[in-house]
């Protein structure tokens, strides 16, 4: 899709230059069009274009550029921010520093009474310095209320000017007209339209603080993005912004330095700290061939890498737009109450017509001026905004704390549901073992036991069986010289054959070698079931009818894959594990592991229907897997969650996606969706017990009996702390702390 | 004068329920051409509401003049896209060929309100 970049250009003087830069830039393949402005020595340029490229067009001209671009936003957003919360402070403080006198001089009854034509003089004077701070400290609310009205939207702005406005005119019709009230009625309200106004400004800027905090996890991902890149260009090392680091690059990182962009390591090791990525605490060895990622702390060591992905492409890029994304969406819950906040403001404004007209009609005198009271505490204390305010702020710190574990939630409703899920399925390898089977034992009846393993290795150098790479890794390590194979054959689901030195060899299962007529004794039975027993899978060699030996291959179950399904159980979900090994071999890893229930034998293709008929049953599935292989199981799945560093294909399909390879992540979603979904519930619960108990206290519903009227000035603080209460609740999820380890 | 009061208090009941629930702004329609511009001030976006024909990827430039932390972001809940939005700068929000319907956009408390109606 295209877009605009703007560059500043260096190196310009004339407009011949102008017209040079301009044609550059024009040729550069994908854009579309480019226009430079000389006086600020700057080009937006229009279309799908890399920047690196433009900028390398530019470079060519004789001249330089630079990308104009986030970070100055950045400082420009935090500097607007900084200057409108000093302005709201500012403004509280000078609606508070005329209200609250008046309020002082009121309740110690110093002030002149309307009775006397000097009284009215100095309220009419008090009234008019009134107004002139009232438009300053509350000008927002005035602009606002009238802007909102002629675009047919009534919002927390119209309460505020209405009932502040009322407040003002009514004290200043009194004012001018003492006589049209009983004398009893006769009170002003500029002190409270004036401390209303302070405190509203006052319990913004505290909103405004608060909400800072809830974005402070996205913040400290951008924060770990390097500013620079030391690169290798003609043989020399040069420090560029990260932004001109091209594709392929070959990039120097240092002792202690934050690595620039993601790519494979050239040259040297290290050991890197990706904790703040991916929550895993322990820094991870790296050597020549291994991926690196952007935003990682080179711990020890220098070495070299080669730059394979830069900008928007980066892991971190990446995790950035997603937890940004996921922390503007809502779940269902959020949805709902938009629909409530977007009919609230109309609504209160009819009940604050109606209180005046009950108490107009029905109230003790003076009439008017209960009337008038009651209607403008309604419209103080009517708080949207912490209705508004409960769904987003509790999810965007719920997203963010998950980011701080290497949680990656897709979105609202992503987070909604983990919570509520009853199972787990979890795909056995990979997520709960390693994925890198490893061989355990071999087991010669004939020969050595290098002799089966060397033999084995053999056949195996044409399969691509996962086992296979296990068999000839550990040939390789031995130093087994192999030999070559000849008529090779793969016998699907049982094992392969082929000959190698002359000899006909088969490996594979027991169900291979019964097909072949290879009698099994006893004693080769019992060793079966004691592997079978230990989680390990035999492979079966034989010569002809004679068997040979065996070679025991494991999959190393994940040192915290126990703990992780001990945590689940804790949180009351039925652990399910699905795997493609034959059930003994299930069993035992099941046992070792306390699952609930085994899915053996599975293939690949039917990890889908499993889900679909758990889901059938009524369980609320979440499927966890590597997010390649368990794509289609963990989309039909209630909330399919990917394991493993963030693969692209998991980090596009997954509702989740732990960047930590362990189980341990399923667990933290699941306490940190429940907590947060709990929060969003108390701020729901809390902002709408505010509103549908502050509203008929205002109206005066406890007048009656206990004769108590709300003073507008208590309604105003009540509904500037409401806001303040729903963030700082909502803040109250950072300091969450999770069952089991990072 | 109580019967004045009182009609005065029912007619003003109807008006608010006519002007805010009833009737609708003015759309801005978005025909023939691929841009619009939304100013984002005094807690409205402006136009708020944006017809667009059915099948065309439309670009909006939100420009924020408001500095109150509620314009910061606006929200297509229904098309799960965000955007930040910095004072006095305009941000280029590229949506896709929509199919026909009404996709609102909000701030991130659903109090700005703004709609496009895809015919």
């Amino acid at each position: 899709m295209a877009r605009a970049v703007r560059l500043s250009i260096d190196g310009m003087h004339c407009a011949g230059c102008v017209s040079k830069v301009e044609t550059a830039l024009i040729s550069v393949p994908g854009v579309t069009n480019a226009v430079v402005n000389l006086a600020e020595r700057s080009a937006m340029v229009e279309g799908d274009a890399e920047v690196s490229a433009l900028i390398e067009a530019v470079r060519a001209t004789g001249r330089d550029a630079d990308e104009i671009k986030s970070d100055a936003d950045e400082i420009k957003k935090e500097a607007a921010e900084m200057a409108h919360y000093r302005r709201l402070l500012m403004q509280a403080a000078a609606a508070a520093l005329v209200g609250l006198p008046m309020f002082v001089a009121g309740m110690l009854d110093i002030l002149p009474s309307l009775d006397s034509a000097t009284g009215q003089i100095i309220w009419l004077a008090l009234g008019i310095i009134t107004l002139g701070v009232m438009l300053f400290s509350g000008r927002q609310f005035y602009v606002g209320a009238f802007k909102g009205l002629i675009h047919h939207s009534a919002t927390m702005d119209t309460l505020i000017a209405m009932g502040t406005g009322t407040a003002w005119l009514y004290s200043m019709a009194i004012s001018i007209w003492p006589d049209a009230v009983p004398e009893v009625g006769r009170h002003v309200y500029f002190e409270a339209a004036l401390i209303i106004i302070a405190l509203i400004n006052l319990g913004q800027a505290l909103e405004m603080r608060a909400r800072g905090r809830t974005s402070e996890a996205i913040k400290r991902l951008i924060g770990l993005q390097a500013k620079t890149a030391r690169v290798l260009r003609d043989g020399e090392e040069i420090d560029i912004p990260i932004k001109q680091v091209g594709l392929g690059e070959t990039v120097r990182v240092r002792p202690g330095e934050k690595i620039p962009v993601d790519g494979v390591l050239l040259e040297g090791h290290s050991n890197v700290d990706e904790s703040m990525l991916t929550g895993e605490p322990m820094p991870v060895a790296k050597q020549a061939g291994d991926e690196v990622v952007g935003g990682a702390i080179n711990a020890a060591g220098t070495f070299l890498y080669k730059a394979t992905r830069i900008g928007a492409d980066t892991v971190l890029a990446r995790i950035i737009s997603m937890v940004h994304q996921a922390q503007s969406s809502k779940p269902k819950i959020g949805r709902l109450v938009d629909k409530v906040a977007g009919v609230f403001v109309p609504a209160v404004l009819i009940i604050a017509v109606l209180t005046f007209l009950v108490w107009f009609n029905f109230g003790p005198e003076p009439r008017i001026s209960f009337a008038l009271v009651t209607m403008m505490t309604v419209l103080i204390i009517a708080c949207p905004c912490a209705l508004g305010l409960a769904t987003p702020m509790s999810i965007m710190v719920g997203v963010g704390k998950a980011a701080e574990y290497g949680i990656l939630i897709r979105n609202g409703e992503a987070l909604e549901c983990a919570g509520k899920l009853s199972t787990i399925v979890l795909d056995k390898t990979g997520t709960l073992t390693l994925g890198k089977p490893q061989v355990t034992d071999v087991i010669a009846f004939e020969g050595s036991e290098d002799e089966i393993l060397r033999l084995a290795a053999s056949l195996e150098a044409g399969s691509e069986h996962p086992l296979a790479a296990a068999v000839l890794a550990a040939a390789n390590e031995k130093g087994l010289q192999l030999a070559s194979v000849e008529k090779f054959e793969a016998h699907a689901g049982r094992g392969i054959r082929g000959v190698v030195e002359d000899q006909s060899l088969f490996l594979g299962n027991a169900k291979l070698m019964q097909e072949q007529g290879i009698a099994l004794n006893a004693n080769v039975e019992t060793r079966l079931g004691k592997l079978a027993e230990s989680a390990r899978t035999p492979i079966l060699l034989a010569a002809g009818e004679r068997l040979l030996g065996i070679v025991a291959v494991a999959d190393p179950i994940r040192e915290d894959s126990r703990e992780a399904v001990s945590r689940l159980h804790g949180l009351g979900m039925k652990v399910v594990m699905l795997t493609g090994d034959n059930r003994h071999t299930a069993n035992a890893v099941a046992n070792k592991l306390g699952v609930d229930d085994v899915l053996a034998e599975v293939m690949p293709a039917d990890k889908h229907a499993k889900v679909t008929e758990l889901q059938a049953h009524g369980e609320i599935v979440g499927m966890v897997g590597d997010g390649i292989n368990d794509a289609a199981a963990l989309a039909q799945a209630d909330v399919g969650f990917a394991i493993g560093a963030g693969t692209d294909v998991a980090m596009e399909s997954a509702d989740v996606t732990l960047m930590r390879s362990s189980p341990m992540g399923v667990a933290s979603a699941i306490e940190i969706s429940r907590a947060t979904m709990g929060n969003i519930r108390q701020n729901l619960f809390g902002a709408f017990i505010y509103n549908t108990l502050g509203i008929p206290v205002a109206a005066g519903i406890l007048y009656p009996v206990f004769a108590l009227l709300l003073n507008p000035i208590i309604a105003g603080a009540a509904m500037a702390m409401s806001s303040v209460t729903v963030v700082s609740n909502a803040n109250r999820l950072r300091l969450l702390k999770l069952g089991g380890r990072r | 004068m109580t019967l004045l009061v009182n009609l005065l208090g029912l007619a003003l009941i109807a008006v608010i329920i006519w002007w805010f629930w009833l009737s609708e702004s003015r759309a801005a329609k978005v025909v023939g051409r691929t841009s619009l511009t939304v100013l984002v001030n005094g807690g409205v976006y402006a136009p708020d509401r944006i017809e667009v024909a059915t099948g065309q990827p439309v670009q909006l430039t939100f420009v924020r003049k408001d500095a109150s932390p509620c314009a910061a972001q606006v929200v297509f809940t229904d098309l799960n896209l965000s955007f930040d939005l910095t004072t006095d700068k305009a941000t280029e929000v590229n949506l896709p060929a929509l199919n026909p319907g009404e996709y609102p956009f909000t701030c991130q408390m659903g109090m700005y309100r703004g709609l496009i109606k895809v015919t």
